[in-house]
């Protein structure tokens, strides 16, 4: 758990870096500190391990006074990562990991075996990397290793300098992901600093907002997105707010179930009554079990021809988990107004619709592809 | 004349290596004290808010090398006579070649700290090591290649400039080019001159070979790239 306590930093030309802040980050929370560059996000975090001191207020460790501790014992505590990773080049993969248990003089086993740990936790082969150097890794197992690093003691609060900010898009994304998993296992509390609004929304339990030094918003993501408090959080979030937001919801929670499945023995002219009773157009195809074999349109089902043969098999599939942006993005690009949803055994567990994505969206007009079956013999 | 200078090397390689030994010995406790002193000038200076300190430092070494050898041994001479300490001899070339070779060492010294990247310090002192700590076991590892190579340089130019010592008794392979001089013996010339050369070429290829393995493998790894 960190607090902050009416913390404000004034430097010596004057400027008013952070103005009276005063917020809490409660025990395995990931905290985003959000905001244009020189409103005082950096300065907020690097207060909390004193690389920079505080003018006024307080700041709580753990409960304990953060003043109040020698500086290098509270920092061998708390876990720091930044955005230039700044390995050691002169120290392999092993010795980096293990910091700030040499400085804590842990024995050496112990240090070799904390490092294959974590070179497990981050997704590396601890045999291949852990005698290397920095300079025979890829920028994005540099990065891996900063953050293995910085879980080197196992301290139980994270400080998170814009961590991914120097990798391209991809392997950001990729490690982001990878933090995510990880920090579900580990649950640290943890204080995040970026200026990428998309990072914040998809990475923190919380969002600190801030300008010029003042705390704006603190709240979730969802929260920030739906209720900006004012014009600059409107601004600073995007005129695309709401599609943003979609980042939010996994397909699972808005999916529908299919409106009609159909099973591959069944007769094809009694399936196109139904369909066509039911005013449907489409109708998916599943074999028995559940498995999701395509998409069948009324118009192609005949008398002579069995159900199999007129599938239409699909293209594009999502996941339960796949959010609700992605899934969107989905169906724009296979211009298909349905989207099936599978789970991790390929059953078919329900369907997204422009309509279903635009009921959630509220305001904006997304016209459903779905239209009535329609008689054409 | 050359085949007189290669006679003279035949004919007297105990005098030749007696010169040699006298050259190194004047330089090795020279250089090893520029070394001392100027490693200890170069990590002062380089600490945070000492700049305007630096810039001195450095002027004032920089000032030093302008000043011709036999001018500085001149000046040494007085100081010392007035300190009642040996005025002629091993003393002031030694004393004079240190302050020689102080530029190169500071310099480098100086440089190669302050260019370690600042995000490695960051990352360091956020993890809770001390000041020293930093300075040990980060900076001056990285530092060390180009504190050698500031070395190498001082080394080098010092071999040279002690055949000059010769001249107020300092002994080494200035002697057989003053001797030479004095008698008109072009082949003595020579020999001092080919000797200083060839202990230059040596100690430079040497001291390449020691910058390299001072280099911390990790780094050596990336050079190589």
């Amino acid at each position: 758990m960190i607090k902050l306590e009416h913390v404000g930093k004034t430097y010596t030309d004057g400027t008013e870096a952070v103005k009276d802040l005063t917020m809490e980050i409660k025990q395995g929370e990931f905290c985003i500190f959000l905001g244009p560059s020189g409103c005082g996000k950096t300065t907020s975090m690097k207060m909390i391990n004193r690389l920079i001191p505080l003018t006024t207020g307080k700041i709580y460790v753990d409960g304990v006074d953060a003043l109040e501790l020698d500086q290098n014992e509270l920092r061998r505590g708390v876990g720091y990562a930044i955005q230039n990773i700044g390995l050691f080049p002169h120290r392999t993969v092993a010795e980096n990991i293990a910091t700030v248990p040499t400085l804590l003089k842990w024995p050496k086993q112990k240090k070799r075996k904390r490092a294959e740990e974590l070179l497990n936790l981050v997704g590396m082969d601890p045999k291949t990397f852990i005698d290397r150097y920095p300079s025979e890794l890829s920028g994005g197992q540099q990065q891996r290793i900063g953050v293995a690093r910085c879980l080197g003691a196992d301290p139980p609060i994270l400080l998170m300098d814009e961590p991914f900010g120097a990798i391209d898009p991809i392997t950001r994304s990729k490690l982001q992901d990878e933090f995510l998993k990880i920090q579900a296992k580990i649950k640290k509390t943890i204080a995040f600093v970026t200026h990428d609004i998309n990072e914040a929304i998809k990475m923190g339990d919380t969002i600190a907002l801030m300008r010029e030094g003042e705390l704006v918003q603190y709240t979730d993501p969802a929260t920030l997105l739906g209720s900006p408090k004012n014009e600059f959080v409107r601004n600073f979030i995007g005129a695309d707010r709401v599609l943003k937001g979609l980042r939010l919801l996994k397909a699972k929670d808005v999916m529908q179930e299919p409106p009609l499945t159909v099973k591959v023995g069944e007769d094809p002219m009694q399936v196109k009554a139904r369909m066509e009773s039911e005013n449907l157009r489409w109708s998916m195809l599943t074999e028995d079990g559940g498995h999701f074999l395509g998409w069948i349109t009324c118009d192609d089902l005949e008398a002579a021809k069995p159900i199999r043969e007129v599938i239409i098999p699909p293209t594009i599939t999502a996941a339960p988990d796949t959010p609700l942006n992605e899934a969107l993005s989905m169906m724009l690009n296979s211009a298909i107004g349905t989207l099936a949803i599978l789970d991790e055994y390929e059953r078919l567990i329900g369907v997204l619709s422009f309509q279903i994505i635009r009921d959630v969206l509220g305001e904006q007009e997304i016209n459903d592809q779905v239209e009535p079956c329609k008689e054409d013999e | 004349m050359w085949n007189q200078a290669w006679n003279y090397v035949l004919n007297h390689p105990d005098k030749i290596g007696e010169w040699t030994l006298q050259h190194l010995y004047i330089i090795l406790v020279a250089n090893a004290s520029a070394a001392v002193i100027g490693v200890l000038i170069g990590i002062y200076i380089s600490g945070k808010g000492r700049e305007r300190i630096a810039n001195t430092v450095i002027y004032f070494a920089s000032i030093m090398m302008t000043v011709p050898s036999l001018a500085l041994y001149g000046i040494l001479m007085g100081i010392l006579s007035a300190l009642t300490l040996p005025s002629i001899g091993f003393l002031p070339v030694v004393i004079a070649l240190t302050l020689y070779g102080l530029l190169p060492i500071i310099r480098n010294t100086y440089t190669a700290i302050r260019e370690v990247d600042p995000a490695m310090i960051e990352a360091g002192r956020g993890m809770g090591m001390r000041e020293r700590q930093i300075l040990t076991t980060v900076k001056l590892p990285l530092a060390v290649p180009v504190i050698m190579a500031g070395l190498r340089q001082a080394i080098v130019m010092n071999i040279g400039i002690a055949a000059i010592g010769a001249y107020i008794g300092a002994g080494g392979l200035g002697q057989p080019i003053f001797r030479g001089i004095a008698n008109y013996r072009t082949d003595l010339i020579i020999v001092g001159a080919a000797f200083v050369s060839l202990l230059a070429i040596a100690t430079d290829f040497l001291m390449g070979g020691l910058e390299w393995l001072t280099t911390p493998k990790g780094v050596r790894i990336r050079r190589k790239r």
